[in-house]
């Protein structure tokens, strides 16, 4: 290396001075930013947010929508919301995927030994999942139009329904995230959260309605939250809400994240 | 003597049952380069996470650029750059990327987090990379992408988790000259290693760790000279006549080899040439065939094998080098 150059390395080392480090919405736009990044870099995590229900919507309105609701038409009116329910609700599983990603890989040792807002990568990563719903919601409403959903809430109603899955949705993601600290590899994240997932979906009134079921899964079923979160996005979707049911969901979801983002963000905290 | 950029007392770490650190005792002066070396285990990215403000110590106390690692640790975190054991960069993202990322994390605007991360990348030699996916990058350009983002504003103290572990030697010596550039940019730089060379050359002192415990300290050649007298190299014609050999060199001295070696050499100390050629003509007599014998210095494996008494990872073996 010859002086000359050695000379023009050092410069560029020393031209920082220290700054102040970024304000805690600074860090979690820019981890947001990161997670959006992401996205665009690995289009196929896309995949799975896609075509799983695309494949989903149709699958169950022309295979079971006659024998469950008499027609395929009238059956997406009832399926819509749930599907965008269900959807939702298994993309979230991502955001412990991806926490434990950067366990292994050692990227959030660097955040946490960057002077930042500690829970501001977690945060972040939030930030890039609603990006992700909302692609999801997008795709399934389009899919679902055109196959002849038609929503009587209108415009407002689809988007309050809408933000209601997402409320519920990111009060879930706090559990993944306890996931994504516990077990080891990303794989086994995925498995444990569906685990969870797969029950929570199917024994609610997603598919079908509550009526349909043996008296005992109906107490059960009741009992479950995606099953209030289903009947308030179909209320809010076909304009006649419940409030009731939005209340349910609202206060689940409350007493969801009071449990759990303590609990996560003090493992968060611990040493590993 | 020069303010310290990390002082420990007593250090401990329990995980558990396992006790990581028995208390180690560290006095780093400032703008030098300074080696923690030792085995894998021996307790070094223990220290370093602890100094980082990454674990929290069981006992001792530990303060870093004066400032306590446990009670100011957003002060700490604040003045102290870590590069850890694997290259902590996000694979999905571009190197450009990456270095964006981070500077806007400590503060820059988007503008000089910009032009901050193009610097960078030149003065790394990765410009031409820049744009593409670090997940294509090589062991080496990675690590070089990874020390770039811990020098993203200036730092009074980087720290270097094994950073030449697993790369080749081209890339191996890419990254010893920038850690001298760093150091002579007056920034303290404290590295691990487990390789001796390494400390031998880049770091001004060393601190030898082993079983959670510092146990040497000084030059590369105060630990040279901690073994007294000289070293013999003899390398024997015949793998299978080596323990015989072994055997009638530990009679004629009275004292047994200093490192094991690989099953052709081996390693005696001598206090001077006169035994060293003792030694020579009793391998001769007892026609065991010679090939190549040296006398010098003892090296810093030999150091090591003397303090810990166990073979240790000996010289830089460029491919297959488990982290």
């Amino acid at each position: 290396m010859s002086q000359d150059s050695f000379d023009a390395r050092a410069a560029v080392l020393l031209s920082p001075k220290q700054q102040r480090p970024a304000s805690a919405l600074s860090a979690v736009t820019t981890l947001a930013w990161r997670a959006l990044l992401k996205i665009k870099h690995v289009p196929f995590q896309l995949f799975d947010v896609t075509i799983t229900p695309i494949m989903f919507t149709l699958l169950f309105t022309y295979i079971f929508g006659g024998a469950l609701a008499g027609s395929p038409d009238t059956y997406i009116q009832f399926l819509l919301p749930g599907i965008l329910v269900q959807t939702i609700l298994f993309i979230t599983v991502y955001t412990g995927v991806g926490l434990n990603t950067d366990i292994q890989k050692g990227l959030f040792d660097r955040f946490r030994s960057l002077p930042i807002w500690q829970p501001a990568p977690i945060l972040g990563a939030l930030g890039g999942d609603l990006f992700r719903y909302s692609i999801a919601a997008l795709i399934i409403l389009v899919l679902g139009t055109i196959l002849g959903f038609r929503p009587e809430g209108g415009v407002v109603g689809v988007a309050l329904a809408f933000g209601l899955v997402l409320v519920f949705s990111l009060a879930l993601s706090w559990i993944w995230l306890i996931f994504g600290m516990i077990v080891k590899t990303p794989e086994s994240v995925m498995t444990t959260s569906f685990f969870f997932l797969m029950p929570l979906t199917f024994a609610s009134n997603i598919f079908v309605e509550l009526k349909t079921m043996p008296h005992w899964l109906q107490v059960l079923v009741r009992f479950n939250p995606v099953t209030r979160l289903t009947d308030a996005s179909r209320g809010l979707m076909h304009g006649q809400p419940v409030l009731e049911d939005v209340l349910w969901v609202l206060g689940a979801s409350a007493l969801l994240v009071l449990i759990t983002a303590p609990v996560a963000m003090r493992m968060y905290h611990k040493e590993r | 003597m020069a303010p310290l950029a990390i002082e420990t007392k007593g250090l401990a770490k329990e995980f558990g049952a396992t006790k990581a650190l028995l208390g180690v005792d560290l006095k780093i002066p400032q703008g030098c380069v300074y080696g923690l070396l030792g085995p894998n285990g021996a307790g070094k990215t223990t220290t370093i996470r602890i100094l980082t403000t990454l674990l929290k110590p069981s006992a001792g106390q530990a303060l870093v650029l004066g400032l306590d690692v446990v009670h100011e640790a957003a002060k700490v975190r604040q003045r102290v750059s870590l590069t850890g054991q694997y290259a902590s960069v996000d694979e999905d993202l571009t190197g450009y990327e990456n270095l964006v990322l981070i500077a806007r994390l400590l503060g820059s605007s988007w503008r000089d987090a910009r032009r901050r991360a193009s610097d960078l990348l030149d003065v790394f030699g990765l410009a031409e990379a820049a744009g593409r996916q670090v997940r294509t990058f090589s062991g080496g350009m990675r690590r070089r992408l990874d020390i770039a983002a811990s020098l993203v504003v200036k730092t009074e103290l980087l720290i270097l988790d094994e950073p030449t572990t697993g790369l080749d030697p081209r890339s191996r010596n890419q990254v010893w000259d920038l850690v001298r550039m760093i150091a002579a940019d007056g920034t303290t730089v404290l590295l691990t290693t487990q390789y001796l060379e390494e400390a031998d050359r880049l770091a001004e002192r060393l601190a030898v760790i082993d079983h959670g415990r510092v146990i040497a300290e000084g030059t590369g050649r105060e630990l040279k000279a901690s073994i007294a007298g000289q070293t013999l190299h003899i390398q024997v014609a015949d793998a299978k006549r080596r323990v015989e050999a072994a055997e009638l060199i530990a009679r004629r001295l009275g004292a047994g080899l200093l490192a094991p070696g690989d099953d052709v050499s081996l390693v005696v100390k001598v206090a001077d040439a006169a035994i060293a050629a003792d030694v020579l003509h009793t391998l001769s007599q007892a026609q065991i065939r010679i090939l190549d014998f040296s006398l010098g210095a003892p090296s810093l494996d030999d150091v090591f094998f003397a303090l810990t008494h166990r073979p240790t990872v000996t010289s830089l073996d460029p491919i297959g080098v488990t982290p």
